[in-house]
């Protein structure tokens, strides 16, 4: 399987304090891997790490091939990122910002348009292309935020808490993105804060105070670490430690 | 018995989006009520016009006998509000946080440390650190902390929550529930379905609008469907072979399992139909049997009734909408 994401003793240190104490883990081609963990446990810091905002204290990564401590601007051209808070630009319209997106990910000129065209018509939102992001419902914005964040066809998308505040309907119909993502071969990155989504996950990674204790698929974790569900073994990991 | 809050058809708009239509609810003294909903349904326009930081268009509501129009003097005085944005001052200390608020509110935090000792040792080891540096799970609580310092009647937490990892989202609520055995009302919106069971009463908010209200133990206990869970190796694959399959209310991944929902009168029957279905398309991979609904399953049956069949079978769906919805882009907004 082609890996993706190779990290290795990756360490990220601010003065004394150690945020990503050595983490090593691998993901595949068209894996939906989840990255669990605690308010403040380094989840942050280790994606910002990995999407070569950050560079690495010691330890080796590479990300969809590149170096994250030489090859930072070649992984920001090759990843997608999406986040709850800062995704689309309210007064512009549906189009513009996939357009904005497309030239930000240097796609030639000519494929801007296309592929604008062709994600809007994928969406179902062709009759409303030449609206503004302000009047749209939050489900709509989120779909369009993601085909935003794989409109240059990325290796990898890394997706930072996608579904917070989202409705049960709108959650499920995102996971549907995801998993329709993953298929065709962009390798997904998803943080979350709900335990059900975790179990939608192909394998998962939970880092308590900046390492990861936990690595595998939600039936593995569950198995070893003798546990019903994902929340169960989430609170065991993270109140271990403390 | 009278009621210590209520609201009476309260309606609010911005521009031509109807924020808040026609929400009447009331809360008893010392009750933990809840608002159960999605970003967008209206629970922060809702609590705005309740701390008085907000006239509705129209509609009335009082806390015990102050009007929140007329009386937003004395009603100000006398409630915690834990805005859902942090709005702690992030470069003072959280030491000063809670002296400022201690002060501002005429108190000391000296006279009334007993609201918030469970909750401040926590952070005393931090007490030197500015606001701003702590992490999600800590400047909750410091909020929380200073929202209780001044002694309210009634507390307000706006998804006090959101972006809250599980761990201290349970040490929330059991802070929560301290603070209501001192006979403090606590009115708390939430986007998280597993937090309703925590609350004495909850009303369930959608597009404005609420869709019921009752105990979460009742609205379990009237869930008129039935839930067979179905648990395989390969989940989205059986999912999409749910969907092809005809006569189902809802079909939709639930954890671990996916929750197949059918009306209740011929139940037993379904499932055996079910069975049989799956032996053909998906050969061992997979087990199934009835289950109790959770909160969740009834939110959504909620959401189903209210927005016509978002998550009904039988219709195909169109490309990238996700195959939970066969709503098209209604044209309507």
């Amino acid at each position: 399987m082609d890996k993706i994401i190779t990290a290795e003793n990756l360490t990220k240190k601010f003065g004394d304090f150690t945020a990503v104490d050595q983490i090593s883990f691998e993901v595949g081609k068209g894996e939906i891997f989840g990255f669990l963990g605690a308010n403040g446990a380094g989840k942050t810091t280790a994606m910002r790490m990995l999407c070569g905002l950050l560079i690495p204290t010691s330890g080796q990564a590479t990300v969809a091939g590149f170096d994250v401590f030489t090859q930072t601007e070649k992984i920001k051209l090759n990843i997608g990122y999406m986040s709850q808070k800062f995704s689309l630009f309210e007064d512009l319209t549906v189009l513009e910002n996939l357009q904005f997106y497309a030239g930000i990910y240097r796609l030639p000129k000519k494929e801007v348009k296309e592929r604008s065209l062709q994600l809007v018509a994928q969406l179902g939102m062709e009759s409303y292309k030449n609206k503004f992001i302000k009047g749209l419902p939050l489900g709509y914005r989120q779909k369009l935020a993601f085909s935003a964040a794989i409109i240059h066809k990325p290796k990898i998308v890394f997706l930072d808490e996608p579904t917070g505040g989202v409705d049960p309907v709108t959650r499920r119909a995102f996971w549907d993105m995801i998993y329709k993502t993953a298929h065709s071969g962009i390798t997904v990155f998803v943080t979350t804060h709900y335990m059900d989504e975790a179990e939608y996950c192909d394998r998962i990674s939970m880092m308590v105070d900046g390492r990861i204790d936990g690595l595998g698929s939600p039936g593995e974790l569950k198995q070893q670490f003798g546990c019903k569900s994902m929340y169960d073994v989430f609170l065991k990991l993270a109140r271990e430690k403390k | 018995m009278s009621n210590f809050i209520e609201a009476t058809k309260l309606c609010k708009s911005y521009n031509n989006n109807l924020a808040l239509d026609n929400v009447s609810f009331s809360v008893q003294k010392g009750e933990l009520y809840g608002f159960i909903g999605a970003d967008g349904a209206g629970k922060t326009t809702l609590f705005e016009i309740m701390t008085t930081l907000l006239l509705p268009d129209k509609g009335r509501a009082h806390i015990g006998d102050w009007d929140v129009i007329k009386d937003y003097v004395k009603i100000r005085s006398h409630i915690g509000y834990m805005p859902g944005k942090f709005s702690l001052y992030q470069d003072l200390t959280v030491q000063e946080n809670l002296q400022f608020f201690a002060k501002v509110f005429h108190t000391t935090i000296k006279e009334n440390y007993f609201m918030i000792e469970s909750i401040y040792k926590l952070l005393e080891p931090f007490a030197g650190r500015k606001a701003g540096d702590l992490s999600g799970g800590m400047k909750q609580k410091l909020a929380l902390c200073c929202a209780l310092i001044r002694n309210p009647k009634v507390l307000f937490l706006d998804e006090p929550t959101t972006g809250v990892d599980p761990v201290s989202r349970t040490d929330f609520w059991e802070n929560l529930q301290e603070i209501k055995k001192r006979g403090i009302t606590i009115i708390v919106s939430t986007p998280y379905m597993d937090e309703a069971v925590q609350c004495d009463r909850v009303a369930l908010i959608h597009n404005g609008k609420l869709m019921k209200i009752n105990t979460p133990e009742n609205i379990i206990d009237q869930f008129e469907k039935k839930i067979i869970s179905i648990k395989t190796s390969n989940k989205f694959m059986l999912l999409e072979t749910l969907r092809k399959y005809s006569n189902y209310e809802a079909v939709y991944a639930f954890g671990e399992n996916i929750h197949f929902v059918i009306n209740n009168e011929t139940a037993i029957n379904q499932k055996a139909e079910l069975q049989k279905y799956l032996d053909q398309n998906f050969q061992n991979d997979f087990s199934l049997q009835f289950s109790t609904p959770e909160f969740e399953d009834c939110f959504l049956n909620f959401m189903r009734n209210e927005d016509h069949s978002p998550l009904k079978g039988g219709k195909t769906t169109e490309v990238g909408s996700g195959v939970w919805s066969n709503r098209g882009l209604s044209s309507n907004d």
